[in-house]
């Protein structure tokens, strides 16, 4: 029975060695706000695709384009548009970065049910995270002081809040920090003075969102660029995609990948 | 080689592996959190006011993190050293059989409640009641954490206070009685010093238990990265501030080995406790005559 064993060793031999050639793979780097997409559909893509490989990396925007230009990644994620000067020194390398929209993010501003607002203009939000309004009646709804909700400064819903509310601007020191979406939505439905910020899929009925200069936050005002806290989000390839890259992120635009957009609280493209 | 070497030496290894654990986890925290010094002169990062490590150019300011943990610890002693030792004391003195059968085992499973439990209970039903009771904007303070802390700490307090005062030899009591002191002067002239160290053992444990608490904390002191004012306005403990953010952290950036070098002054606090611990109990042992 010693040829058996040897089959045996042999085969497992050639199944170690051969695996990783067959394997292709694909590396993903970049913003965070992205990450969640990136990481759900990666894993849904590699339960179907048995021989794909897939490694996802945060790092920010500025970092999965720099990968792009450098060569370093296959795709990168930003939930920013490139920059000029990003533009120009892929040239110089002789890197066409291609833009994928492949979900939309929007935020939204919601507040304790009895609160009597139903509106905020930019500015006001962006006072009352900076410190500058304190309390409901220098806006005249009653409920005393402002309790400020916001969110740990790891979060993609932080960074584009503070970028697109905030135009950058430092949070109040003393806003209260909540380590989840679902938790900034649980404390404000439980708190009367509070304020908080979610991502669209997270607004419950135990909450109340406020428009924003007017506009409500919908699928449909995000996706027509009036709601003005939205902004899409990125994945960029060098040209048009190609094999694995092409497939996956076709996978992230379909069916499977925009339900996973969804669940993770930001907005599908459909 | 005797079967009872291979068992002796499987054991050693068993043994010994917690303390390459421990040896590299010392490594890896400091190796990773030092770096943050280069960028941050250290006494700017202890008593930095502001902690806005994602902007630019970012604070690395920690004093109000560390009050927020030393706040949280404090707030929560109050509430289980009077409740473990109390606990204790009846345990021990007042106790009949029955009631020991029945609240043991009750304080035991106090215990072993995740922490994320007490946390979600903190957070959906005591913050809201407090918030209404005492009339506060938000009910996410260090008081709510101080006491949800309290009362997971208080198994750890509890029991080993209890161990202490069990340890008291039965000669002592009955010395006591023998001369005519009553029960209350026996507890506390005789009784309680006896097992003193060995209680502050169990105060000391509670309070590394407290501080390196983070779950909790996490979800019920709801995170205001400020220096506190007062026991009913929001905290952010250093524990909480690693979790929250250490999941999205560039690894290798000043942000990370900022959260790295929180973990370090942690490991620190936490080791000087357990230190004096460690000295205090055996300084009881030899008092009580039970030292080699």
């Amino acid at each position: 029975m010693v040829w058996v064993k040897k089959i045996f060793l042999l085969t497992a031999a050639a199944t170690v060695f051969l695996t990783p050639c067959f394997a292709e793979s694909l590396t993903i780097k970049g913003s965070t706000t992205v990450l969640p997409i990136a990481q759900a559909c990666a894993e849904s893509f590699m339960d179907d695709n048995s021989g794909a490989d897939i490694s996802v990396q945060g790092g920010g925007s500025s970092v999965g384009i720099a990968a792009i230009i450098d060569g370093t990644t296959d795709i990168g994620n930003a939930s920013r548009p490139i920059k000029d000067s990003e533009l120009a020194q892929a040239a110089s390398r002789g890197v066409s970065p291609k833009a994928h929209v492949v979900a939309m993010d929007g935020i939204v501003v919601i507040v304790h049910p009895s609160n009597s607002l139903t509106a905020l203009t930019k500015s006001q939000i962006k006072d009352i995270y900076t410190g500058k309004i304190s309390h409901w009646s220098s806006l005249g709804a009653s409920g005393g002081k402002i309790v400020v909700i916001g969110r740990d400064s790891a979060s993609g819903t932080f960074e584009a809040f503070t970028e697109l509310a905030l135009s950058k601007a430092k949070t109040r020191p003393d806003a209260l920090l909540e380590a989840s979406n679902q938790a900034v939505a649980t404390v404000v439905a439980k708190t009367p003075g509070a304020i908080g910020y979610v991502g669209l899929g997270f607004v419950t009925d135990k909450v109340k969102a406020l428009t924003v200069g007017g506009i409500e936050c919908s699928k449909e005002t995000v996706l027509s660029g009036e709601y003005s806290l939205a902004r899409p989000l990125f994945m960029y390839t060098n040209g048009k995609p190609q094999g694995l890259v092409k497939e996956f992120i076709e996978f992230v635009t379909g069916e499977i990948g925009q339900h996973l957009v969804e669940k993770n609280g930001y907005v599908g493209l459909k | 080689m005797g079967k009872s070497d291979i068992h002796k030496k499987i054991f050693a290894v068993l043994a010994f592996s917690s303390l390459v654990f421990l040896i590299g986890i010392t490594i890896v925290l400091f190796k990773e959190g030092l770096p943050i010094f280069r960028i941050v002169k250290p006494l700017n990062f202890l008593f930095g006011k502001y902690w806005y490590p994602t902007y630019d150019p970012p604070d690395f300011g920690i004093l109000p993190l560390i009050l927020g943990s030393l706040w949280v610890t404090a707030g929560a002693l109050l509430v289980c050293v009077p409740l473990g030792i109390g606990s204790a004391l009846y345990l021990n003195e007042l106790a009949g059989p029955k009631q020991r059968a029945f609240l043991k085992p009750a304080i035991e499973i106090l215990a072993s409640i995740p922490s994320i439990v007490f946390g979600f209970f903190g957070m959906v039903v005591v913050a809201p009641f407090l918030q209404k009771l005492l009339n506060i904007p938000v009910g996410l303070t260090a008081f709510t954490g101080s006491l949800i802390l309290g009362v997971m700490a208080t198994p750890t307090v509890c029991s080993i206070a209890e161990d202490a005062l069990s340890f008291v030899p039965k000669s002592f009591r009955e010395a006591s009685f023998a001369v005519g002191a009553n029960r209350w002067q026996t507890l506390v002239k005789v009784t309680l010093p006896a097992a003193g160290s060995g209680i502050s053992t169990a105060v000391i444990l509670g309070m590394s238990r407290a501080v390196g608490e983070t779950m909790t904390v996490l979800m019920v002191c709801g995170g205001a990265a400020v220096i506190p004012k007062s026991f009913f306005e929001p905290v952010r403990p250093m524990t909480a501030t690693i979790a929250a953010e250490m999941g999205e952290a560039v690894t290798g950036s000043p942000h990370f080995q900022a959260l790295f070098a929180i973990g370090m002054i942690l490991f620190l606090v936490t080791l000087v406790f357990n230190i004096a611990a460690e000295i205090i109990s055996r300084r009881f042992r030899l008092k009580l005559g039970l030292g080699r």
